[in-house]
């Protein structure tokens, strides 16, 4: 056991881990961090995306103790960065899911995405989604959603 | 007043902020206090004896609780045939499956305590493939099938792997092919896939201590799961409550009974604790069901005009080890085989088959991506035969609402739809006349289409319920038992009660959206079949007419008119004679109280239920009446085809659905896309792969693939008739499958309109279409590789 410090969604956490533990059992199953979805554990899905340090990483193909000291923002903390929140609400309004199981790791991915490419063309938009899975076949809705909310992410305002 | 006219707009899902953020609680998401962790000891054969389990030293590991074997629960389980065991007792049967399960304080004990459990298997010569399996000298994969409980219909031969047989027969076969003028012959294959739902399947029993038993489960449909379990386990109805919150996709394999009574027994043996089961992928895959293995015999009979004389057809579904739903499925595609057209004689015989492969269940349209696949095939190739073009031969056999008859003898509808309109409307939408231009000398471009119908398949009684409440600020809530499985049946049925009061959408709660439970919510038999917002949806208008019912009562008092006279809009209600007369509805919330403080009535609370009117059992020819509403449509595509290396790429999909009531457009769009995209994979990737002693070899999702975003470079094109049925709510006719059944006979139909290259097998991918293409049609390969040598030669010369 080893103690690390993660700061998840703005908070500052401490946690006992073991060498050999992944990213995405400690979020979920030590920290009760529930927006980070899994769906294969194998690096093939994406559900598990959080952004580390802003860029996106799949929790299950990263060792915890490899996050230490590290800053960590899931969807759920995402809501409160005002332009996120525009582009879930482009998600919303463009009916971008479906059963949901996505959505978090779509949002955390779409966010990356425009935030580095603001004006992102559809294959800037494919190449960074193409490691996420939607099963229910919500792609066509995401692509309208993600090109709607590129206004929110000129190189302006970019962060 | 004005009615509120929010039905037909595009409405987000009402739990769309809770997905986006990551909120909203699936099972996947929930823990109980005192929990513990399940893990599965699955089997390393496809047939074997079990000679031994030993289990001492999974025991020693710390944190471990106990180890269940399949002897320790003695019961059968399933939905229509009672097929299944809860763990392997004396045999197993297929690879994967589930032979002993350990319980531990937390997961890592949990895995470390199965590698430690050691089966000893006599291994038996397993039945891998279907035909096989149905000769006389076979293995048999279930040797008491005669001793197994079966709902009436369906048909186990006991002494046989014949899980279920079905008949449908109309006039006479023979003579039909006889009389024909042209006879297509040929044999369809398509291979067992996964629902690959993202959430996988998860569950969390708990047989606690005063003899009840809690389920948190991951199923589409908590009543019918709280029915088996009480079947299956011997326990009375209201000694159970299924818990079933939102599900990460459900497509049918969260349908019926999954794996509740495994860990309802798991935690009344670890000392009633509540125990939590989580599927790996690899488990999900291999351990759990998937879509039957189809096998199609057919033989088309078409006069020289094109009329559909005679269709004899043989359908084999590889059920696997397990068919207690693919029964369902080998009858549903049996009685709906004629698809959308009326053909003269019919002869269909439709087996569910046991083999030692991962056992099936329903998946989404079922029977029909199975039986469209060859029929909607046939009428491409008989239309060249004859000279004639796709849509004409189509047009000539479609079945004729309020005119023709069905095989099974059951009337077709006069507001049954308009399937000729959707024939029409689909053939211009992707212009099916044109020729397209491809991009280069080695690719062509080639359009297909598909018609499509399809009923719910239920049984004759399948019914539905709702309650309405209203509450003291005139806001409602909805009570069905619909589940949420992203669908969007809850939305549908919140717009349905905004529309009926008059009020806000926001001012709607249908309380199932985060979860259905069967101790608080109203009943209804599944959530499958595309029945949802039709079954639930009259329920509710009834359950609405109640209410308004109660108010006006009331009202009538309060405002001294006649009853009749009351109308109930915007909010408010009012007299129809004199409108300044009028209320608004939270005023009646609670019973009505006057200015003195006297009150009269009481809470409005509204009831209503629903059943299929004068459905019946199919006879022993298939024959009766069985369906409430079906909805037809049709795919059509435009794909260009390498011949060199056999790839499709797809430049446009239309997606035409006559669904009577557009309720929620983005509901509706939502459905008719990713039904194409499902259905796209279907067609040209999936497929689990078995090796010859019964392994799967591709149990994960990169070697089975599923469509990702970069698959999707094509336009697609929707288009919605409303032929209202009479008695759907305000019209409206389910969807949730239709939109996947047309993909692969479109697809197949675009390949051989641009090549002639029969497809008779899936997945379409590069290589099983190049070996179409080099083994049929040489030349074009030949033809398309000297053109790409040419061009690669001016490439270099430049």
């Amino acid at each position: 056991m080893k103690e690390i410090k993660l700061k998840v969604d703005g908070v500052i956490m401490k946690v006992n881990i073991d060498d050999n533990e992944i990213l995405l059992d400690v979020l979920r199953n030590k920290l009760g961090i529930r927006s980070v979805k899994a769906a294969c554990w194998r690096g093939e899905c994406g559900l598990c995306t959080v952004l580390l340090n802003g860029i996106p990483v799949k929790s299950c193909m990263m060792l915890a103790i490899e996050a230490d000291g590290q800053e960590i923002i899931t969807a759920q903390g995402l809501y409160s960065d005002e332009r996120a929140r525009k582009l879930m609400d482009s998600f919303v309004k463009h009916g971008a899911m479906q059963c949901g199981f996505c959505t978090p790791a779509f949002i955390l991915t779409s966010h990356y995405i425009l935030n580095k490419y603001p004006d992102a063309d559809d294959e800037k938009i494919n190449e960074g989604l193409k490691s996420l899975i939607c099963r229910c076949g919500t792609y066509f809705q995401i692509k309208e959603a993600i090109k709607e909310a590129k206004k929110y992410y000129d190189h302006f305002s970019k962060s | 007043m004005t009615s509120n006219s929010i039905l037909g707009e595009k409405i987000p899902q009402v739990d769309s902020w809770l997905k986006v953020t990551g909120t909203l609680r699936y099972n996947f998401d929930i823990s109980l206090p005192d929990m513990l962790f399940a893990k599965l000891v699955t089997s390393k054969y496809a047939h074997a004896k079990i000679k031994s389990i030993d289990f001492e030293d999974a025991l020693k590991v710390p944190g471990v609780v106990a180890v269940a074997t399949g002897k320790d629960f003695p019961y059968r389980l399933g939905i229509y045939v009672s097929d299944r065991d809860v763990l392997a007792i004396d045999k197993v049967r297929w690879v994967g499956h589930p032979v002993a399960a350990v319980i531990a304080t937390d997961i890592g004990a949990a895995e470390e305590a199965v590698e430690k459990v050691v089966v000893d298997y006599e291994p038996l010569e397993p039945v891998l493939d279907i035909e096989k399996a149905l000769e006389n000298d076979s293995p048999l994969v279930h040797e008491h099938l005669g001793e197994y409980s079966s709902f009436p219909g369906f048909k186990p031969i006991p002494g046989t792997n014949i899980a279920n047989e079905f008949k449908l027969i109309k006039g006479n076969v023979d003579e039909g092919l006889q009389q024909s003028s042209l006879i297509i012959e040929d044999t369809f294959k398509m291979p067992q896939i996964s629902h690959a739902t993202m959430e996988v399947q998860n569950t969390i029993g708990y047989w606690r201590p005063d003899g009840t038993v809690e389920v948190w489960s991951s199923v589409q449909s908590p009543y019918a799961t709280r029915f088996l379990l009480s079947k299956s386990l011997g326990m009375p109805l209201n000694k159970i409550v299924v818990h079933a919150p939102p599900i990460g996709g459900g497509f049918g394999l969260k349908a019926g009974l999954g794996w509740e009574a495994l860990v309802a027994l798991l935690s009344r043996k670890a000392g009633n604790k509540p125990v939590k089961l989580t599927l790996s992928r690899a488990e999900q895959m291999i351990a759990a069901p998937s879509r039957d293995l189809f096998l199609a015999k057919v033989k088309a009979g078409f006069s020289k005009e094109g009329k559909f004389l005679a269709y004899k057809a043989e359908f084999f579904m590889d059920a696997g080890a397990y068919a207690d739903y693919t029964v369902n499925v080998s009858r549903t595609s049996g009685y709906s085989a004629e698809g959308a057209y009326e053909i003269e004689n019919v002869n269909v015989r439709s087996l569910a088959v046991y083999t030692n492969k991962i056992p099936t269940t329903a998946m989404r349209g079922f029977g029909h991506p199975e039986n469209h696949w060859p029929l909607e095939q046939i009428l491409d190739r008989a239309a060249h035969e004859l000279k004639m073009d796709p849509v004409s031969i189509r047009r000539i056999n479609l079945l004729k609402p309020g005119k023709s008859f069905r095989a099974t003898g059951e009337r077709v509808r006069e507001d049954e739809g308009d399937p000729e309109g959707v024939l029409k409307t689909a053939a211009e939408l992707i212009q099916i006349e044109k020729v397209e231009e491809s991009s280069a000398p080695w690719l062509v471009r080639g359009k297909g289409l598909s018609m499509l119908v399809k009923a719910p398949s239920q049984p004759s009684n399948a019914a539905a319920s709702a309650i309405v409440k209203l509450n003291e600020d005139g806001t409602i809530d909805v009570i069905t038992g619909t589940g949420s499985m992203g669908q969007g049946t809850p939305t549908g049925l919140a717009m349905i009660a905004a529309k009926e009061f008059g009020v806000p959408l926001e001012n709607v709660k249908v309380v199932q959206t985060e979860g259905v439970d069967t101790d608080r919510n109203a009943y209804t038999w599944q959530t499958v079949g595309s029945r949802g917002l039709f079954s639930d949806g009259i329920a509710l208008l009834r359950a609405v007419d109640d209410a308004k019912d109660q108010i006006r009562t009331m009202a009538s008092v309060v405002f001294k008119v006649p009853k009749d006279d009351l109308e109930i809009s915007d909010g408010y209600v009012f007299s129809k004679s004199h409108p300044w007369v009028k209320k608004e509805l939270k005023e009646f919330a609670n019973g009505y109280t006057f200015d003195d403080g006297t009150c009269i009535g009481g809470p409005v609370i509204g009831r209503g239920s629903y059943a299929p009117v004068l459905n019946t059992f199919l006879d022993e020819n298939g024959h009766g009446s069985n369906t409430v509403f079906h909805t037809f449509g049709a795919t059509a595509v435009e794909a260009e085809i390498n011949l060199i290396t056999g790839e499709i790429k797809i430049i446009k999909a239309v997606q035409v659905f006559d669904i009577g009531k557009i309720i929620n457009l983005m509901g509706l769009i939502a459905q008719a896309d990713g039904g194409f995209i499902m259905g796209l994979g279907s067609a040209l990737f999936e497929e689990i792969k078995f090796d010859d002693s019964g392994w799967v070899l591709n149990p994960n999702l990169t070697h089975y693939y599923i469509p990702r975003i970069t698959d999707i470079n094509f336009e697609i094109k929707e288009k919605f008739l409303e032929t209202p049925q009479k008695d759907g709510p305000f019209g409206a006719r389910g969807i949730g499958e239709h939109v996947m059944i047309g993909v692969a006979p479109a697809i197949a139909n675009a390949v051989y309109n641009a090549t002639g290259v029969k497809i008779n097998e899936l997945p379409m991918n590069a290589e099983n279409i190049w070996r179409q293409i080099t083994s049929q049609k040489p030349e074009l390969f030949y033809k398309a590789f000297q053109n790409f040598e040419g061009s690669l030669k001016e490439v270099t010369a430049k």
